[in-house]
């Protein structure tokens, strides 16, 4: 092991004071005449771990993805980090960012996903490696050093030559959680990452998750449907209803005592 | 037939079939990749060139192509080509139209989640296609590859109206010094299909290599029993005996 732990900063965070990382204001995404989300405001502080709970079809996975710029907004803007994310100052006016713009600000999010969606044609080692070495440049043997560690951070120390095909659904999540960690992201946004796997799987991904979510100063956006988990991470949990947070505040109060009469009926259909 | 007749004609004549069909192929692939990647690109102008492309070279005949870049481009161009050149670049540039049809579809038959996975890492759009895209595309592509391979190889008979010495026009002129067409046609039927064989036969080990280099590990080649018949290639997660248990060694 180096010095170095897996996780350790390499740039310094600026932000792990509690300020605000992340802001959506006025955010309208629509697909169709389905209005998904609805002039949605909310900001995560940094290093803060925050869950996002409702019915599906509340709109919790597109916040993700919108995050994630794998869609874009229809209206309203996003930050991270103090920058926009899908828009850019040119001449005091904010114009749709181009794709280099994007990719910049992109690389201090990182996104696990519920299909895992690791690359089939490179072994474990490299579907870690590549992403460092490529897009940030690290020196291979540096990014392959990076990659043994969060594999025994994950439990896989001894996968680095099998190919994803050979894994279980649970080992590839822990891979794919270690893909994402590689490139040491500022945000780490978690996607139902349990509810593609067998039950007798779910247990081990979730511990890896404890231990980074307890470990280290990273932020998390999770959408989860283990209330449980989210009850032991949680710094805050979001409540969506059709495309709002219709309530928020820390897990002890919103999983024991919710104000809201929505929460109360979703809580008690899923605990 | 005579010996001279044999070593005179049919023997170049094969070895110019060979030439031409790998020339060829090697132009069309060129093409299929360029112009197939093309189809997916992000902007609307190039794919509509790309399109165009393929709408254009797959609706003409290879033949009239061929007479067109052989008679007709030097009086515009003011310069020719030897036969041998401009057949290749008919056939490589039709075949190639085909090809990127293979090669885009095989390109959008990849899972759109693992483009999403390649954003999230922050690739750029040249590096999910190089990195990701291709590599899960490319043994894909290959079944049809080598049905366009053999359908190029005996394209190339085509250019013996041009008078290129290829193994059709080699029959032909056997026939007319022998007159015995039932003997020269019949072998050069057998040369053609022993020249597909080959090819297929390579495109298979070509296949096998692809696939185990995305972790799918079909059966292990049979090796003779090529007649026997084997059940095909399902894409199995099998684990083979590479696999899993030998991945420590490496710590």
């Amino acid at each position: 092991m180096s010095a170095d732990t897996p996780l350790s900063k390499e740039r310094p965070n600026p932000a792990v004071d509690g300020s605000e990382l992340i802001r959506f204001d006025r955010v309208v995404k629509r697909f169709g005449a389905n209005t998904v989300l609805d002039e949605l405001d909310f900001s995560v502080a940094s290093g803060k771990h925050v869950t996002l709970i409702g019915p599906s079809g509340s709109g919790k996975t597109t916040i993700l993805r919108l995050l994630m710029t794998l869609i874009k907004p229809d209206e309203g803007t996003i930050k991270v980090g103090g920058a926009y994310l899908t828009h850019e100052e040119k001449n005091g006016r904010l114009v749709p960012a181009g794709e280099k713009h994007v990719r910049e600000v992109r690389k201090n999010i990182g996104m696990v996903f519920q299909q895992f969606n690791l690359f089939p044609n490179m072994k474990v080692l490299r579907n870690i490696t590549e992403a460092p070495v490529t897009v940030l440049g690290l020196p291979k043997d540096e990014a392959e050093q990076r990659a043994r560690d969060l594999l025994d951070l994950v439990g896989l120390g001894d996968k680095c030559d099998a190919y994803p095909t050979q894994l279980s659904g649970g080992q590839q999540q822990r891979v794919a959680i270690a893909r994402a960690l590689a490139m040491r992201p500022q945000v780490l946004l978690l996607d139902e990452v349990t509810s593609a796997l067998d039950p007798e799987l779910v247990a081990g991904v979730l511990d890896v998750l404890r231990d980074i979510a307890h470990t280290t100063d990273i932020t998390m956006l999770c959408v989860t449907h283990e209330m449980n988990f989210a009850r032991d991470i949680s710094d805050q949990v979001l409540m969506f209803d059709a495309g709002r947070v219709i309530e928020s505040g820390p897990p002890e109060k919103i999983f024991s005592d919710p104000e809201h009469e929505r929460t109360r009926e979703f809580l008690s259909a899923v605990l | 037939m005579t010996a001279g007749l044999w070593e005179h004609w049919v023997l170049p004549g094969i070895w110019i079939t060979v030439q031409l069909t790998l020339y060829s192929a090697a132009l069309a692939t060129a093409v299929a990749f360029g112009v197939g990647m093309a189809r997916t690109h992000r902007s609307r102008l190039v794919r509509f060139f790309a399109a165009f492309y393929t709408e254009v070279f797959r609706g003409t005949s290879a033949l009239v192509l061929m007479f067109w870049i052989f008679f007709v481009l030097p009086q515009l161009a003011g310069w020719a080509l030897v036969p041998m050149w401009a057949a290749v670049l008919a056939l490589g540039l039709s075949y190639g139209a085909y090809g990127a049809e293979v090669v885009r579809g095989a390109l959008n038959a990849v899972a759109p989640a693992q483009r999403e996975a390649g954003v999230a890492l922050s690739f750029t759009p040249w590096q999910r296609m190089r990195l990701i895209l291709l590599p899960q595309a490319v043994p894909e592509m290959i079944p049809s590859f080598c049905n366009l391979l053999v359908e190029l190889l005996k394209g190339t008979a085509l250019v013996s109206l041009l008078g290129i010495g290829d193994v059709s026009f080699a029959a032909y002129l056997v026939r007319l010094a022998t007159t015995e067409s039932a003997q020269i046609y019949s072998i050069t039927l057998i040369i053609y299909f022993v020249l597909a064989f080959l090819l297929t036969r390579g495109m298979k080990v070509l296949e096998r290599r692809a696939k185990a280099g995305i972790g799918q590990f079909p059966e292990p080649l049979s090796t003779g029993g090529w007649l026997r018949f084997r059940r095909s290639d399902a894409k199995s997660p099998e684990l083979s005996s590479t696999g899993v248990t030998g991945g420590g060694a490496s710590r």
